[in-house]
């Protein structure tokens, strides 16, 4: 019955300890980060490749080595192609590689922090909002004010204000309530945005086509100003949930097991939520809505590479750049030189993908 | 030294009064076992040592009040009655978020963390599970799972709520028979919240009683568990021996069926079933005839 008082706690085997090798978590993995670089890399390639004018291979890499600092190449691209190459196609498939780390990175972490394999990122009423905003700048002809810019402001104001609506109604006596008060939330508030955005369509049919078009989503570029617009956002959204991941691993266990292991979670579902919706709403702004991305990559990642967020939220980003370029590249080529939404390409492309890698993986089990 | 200091504890939820007024003192290494009807607030009180419920009064941890998550869980592990499984995990993987205490925002678990996983999983000679998907695992299996995910964050004050609810009578004894290796072994502090009497006999230093949110008894198990005191808390009928290490055996007879002991009978308090904390606060309790 007697029991030694608290001391020094011997360590737990010690010599078993340093014999065997420990297994390893589901983490990022060198060989796993080469081959979601490799396969942005190839994606941006085929982008920069691909288009109504033919640019020969070996012309365009070496016009990409010319401009790295300090690296002179002959590549032989006459002026026309040079210019198709860096001001056209460079800053497009640039937009399309972040637009797609962005929504497929902002998924993963929704899908994580809900814990609800069908959480996208437009799940608290950014897409709603975005819509509404959008509207809003198309029917009251503000849309072309600012150079174009109104328009692209207007959906990202009319996103944050959603989720900071949904958000502020899922509050629970001024403190934040659990997940599931949230999606409610959400969905009560992109009911009433569409509600809104429809009254308006309407009141003005005449710009329904527009408001179409935006809706189902475009990677128009005007040289770099939408990039240089999204990239930091596309940065701190990068150190924030690959750094976030392993926190999503913990708030898998629930709230209250997650606070006996040490982490806050509303604070910290707050915080990673919040970083996610400004990344969606940045997307969403430069490109429209893109459905499906969000979805569909993080769970081919989950499929393919195992569960995990430390693991899935970074290859979600890398593999989400590569999948939106390629269905940029399709989008433009498909029906050349008329451009299809690329919305459309997603959705076309990314549901028997899905299928596919879902069903081979169900054989496998 | 008291590992546990627990002081003018009271939790309210909805307006309902779940603990009142519990003070308690565990002494470092010692195992304390918290008992008590269905009811009486045992998990709450596991959830207020958590800091996982909002409460009055304060609850010290090896001298610390900070009741701030990271603080708490460096110094206190827990053992949830019904852990939750994240789909797909292994139980390696489930065994190192236990280090989450002792980690800051990580790319991936560091060297020292994995070794000290695999240290405890091979401890609990769980190690063959390691890249088993946890789901998988039996129930006797995952619990100790649960247990080495508590052990390996190296909080010297572990507390489980119901840690043999869901086992057989091998298991049960099994884990903890574990439970009191690894107290002698590592020096720790265990409360433990138990439904078994008889178990709670073998294997506390000390018991506690909850009744109705309150403290009602806290000793020896030869001072806690008598035929008078089952009988009034729990409203059955025991018979008990204590051995010369004060472990006390305890043998739950039915009831005879001429009526002896009616008073205790669940039917017969005022309100119902619930007669055995009814009967606790004196209400026509006649200790049965042994």
């Amino acid at each position: 019955m007697s029991a030694p008082v608290a001391a020094a706690r011997p360590p737990v085997t010690v010599d078993d300890r340093d014999r065997v090798a420990p297994p390893r978590p589901r983490d990022l993995t060198l060989p796993l980060v080469a081959l979601g670089l490799g396969a942005a890399v190839a994606a941006a390639l085929v982008g920069l490749l691909v288009g109504p004018i033919r640019l020969p291979v070996g012309a365009v890499v070496g016009a990409l080595v010319d401009r790295l600092p300090g690296a002179e190449v002959a590549h032989g691209l006459d002026a026309a192609s040079t210019t198709i190459l860096f001001e056209i196609r460079w800053p497009r498939v640039i937009l399309g590689l972040a637009v797609g780390a962005l929504l497929s990175g902002s998924g993963a972490a929704y899908q994580g922090v809900f814990r609800n394999p069908l959480a996208d990122p437009y799940l608290l009423g950014v897409a709603a909002g975005a819509g509404l905003g959008a509207t809003l700048a198309i029917v009251t002809g503000t849309a072309s004010l600012a150079g174009g810019f109104a328009l692209p402001a207007a959906a990202f104001v009319g996103a944050v204000l959603a989720v900071l609506a949904t958000a502020g109604l899922s509050l629970r006596r001024g403190r934040p309530s659990g997940p599931a008060a949230l999606i409610l939330a959400g969905v009560a508030v992109a009911a009433l945005l569409a509600a809104v955005q429809t009254y308006l369509l309407q009141r003005h049919a005449d710009s329904l086509r527009a408001v179409y078009g935006w809706l189902l989503g475009r990677l128009s570029t005007v040289g770099w100003a939408e990039v240089r617009l999204v990239l930091p956002v596309l940065i701190v959204t990068a150190v924030v949930l690959v750094l976030a991941a392993g926190r999503i691993d913990v708030l898998a266990v629930g709230d209250e097991e997650a606070t006996t292991l040490g982490v806050r979670p509303g604070p910290t579902r707050a915080a990673i939520l919040a970083v996610a919706s400004l990344a969606t709403a940045t997307a969403v702004a430069v490109s429209g809505l893109i459905g499906f991305v969000g979805l569909i990559v993080p769970h081919g990642v989950r499929l393919i590479a195992g569960t995990g967020n430390r693991r899935v939220v970074p290859l979600s980003m890398l593999f989400g750049a590569a999948f939106l370029t390629l269905a940029d590249v399709a989008a433009r080529t498909v029906q050349a030189p008329a451009e299809l939404p690329i919305g459309v390409i997603t959705a076309f492309v990314g549901a028997p993908a899905f299928l596919l890698i879902l069903r081979s993986q169900q054989g496998r089990a | 030294m008291s590992a546990v200091v627990v002081r003018g504890l009271g939790v309210t939820i909805d307006g309902a009064v779940v603990l009142r007024d519990v003070d308690l003192d565990v002494a470092g290494g010692t195992w304390l076992g918290v008992l008590g009807p269905n009811g009486a607030g045992k998990t709450t009180l596991v959830r207020a040592l958590s800091g996982t419920v909002r409460h009055a009064g304060t609850v010290a941890i090896g001298g610390d009040v900070d009741r701030r998550p990271a603080a708490r869980a460096r110094r206190l592990a827990v053992v949830p009655q019904t852990p939750v499984i994240p789909p797909g995990i292994t139980a390696f993987e489930y065994v190192l978020l236990g280090r989450t205490p002792h980690q800051g925002l990580r790319l991936s678990a560091s060297l020292d963390d994995r070794r000290r996983s695999l240290g405890v999983l091979q401890r609990l000679e769980l190690e063959r599970f390691a890249t088993r998907d946890l789901g998988t695992l039996s129930g006797g299996e995952r619990q100790r799972v649960v247990l080495a995910r508590a052990l390996v964050s190296d909080a010297p004050v572990l507390v489980l709520d119901e840690p043999t609810a869901a086992l057989d009578l091998g298991h049960q004894f099994g884990i903890l028979e574990l439970l009191a290796e690894l107290q002698r072994e590592r020096g720790l502090t265990i409360v433990a919240t138990l439904h078994d009497l008889a178990m709670a006999g073998q294997f506390g230093d000390r018991l506690a009683v909850l009744s109705e949110g309150r403290l009602v008894a806290e000793g020896t198990p030869a001072e806690v568990l008598t035929p008078a005191t089952i009988g009034r808390w729990w409203g059955v009928d025991a018979t008990t021996t204590v051995d010369a290490d004060g472990r006390v055996d305890v043998t739950v007879r039915r009831r005879a069926a001429d009526g002896a002991g009616r008073a205790t009978t669940p039917t017969s308090g005022p309100e119902g079933r619930r007669s055995g904390s009814v009967v606790a606060r004196g209400e026509g309790f006649e200790p049965p005839a042994a």
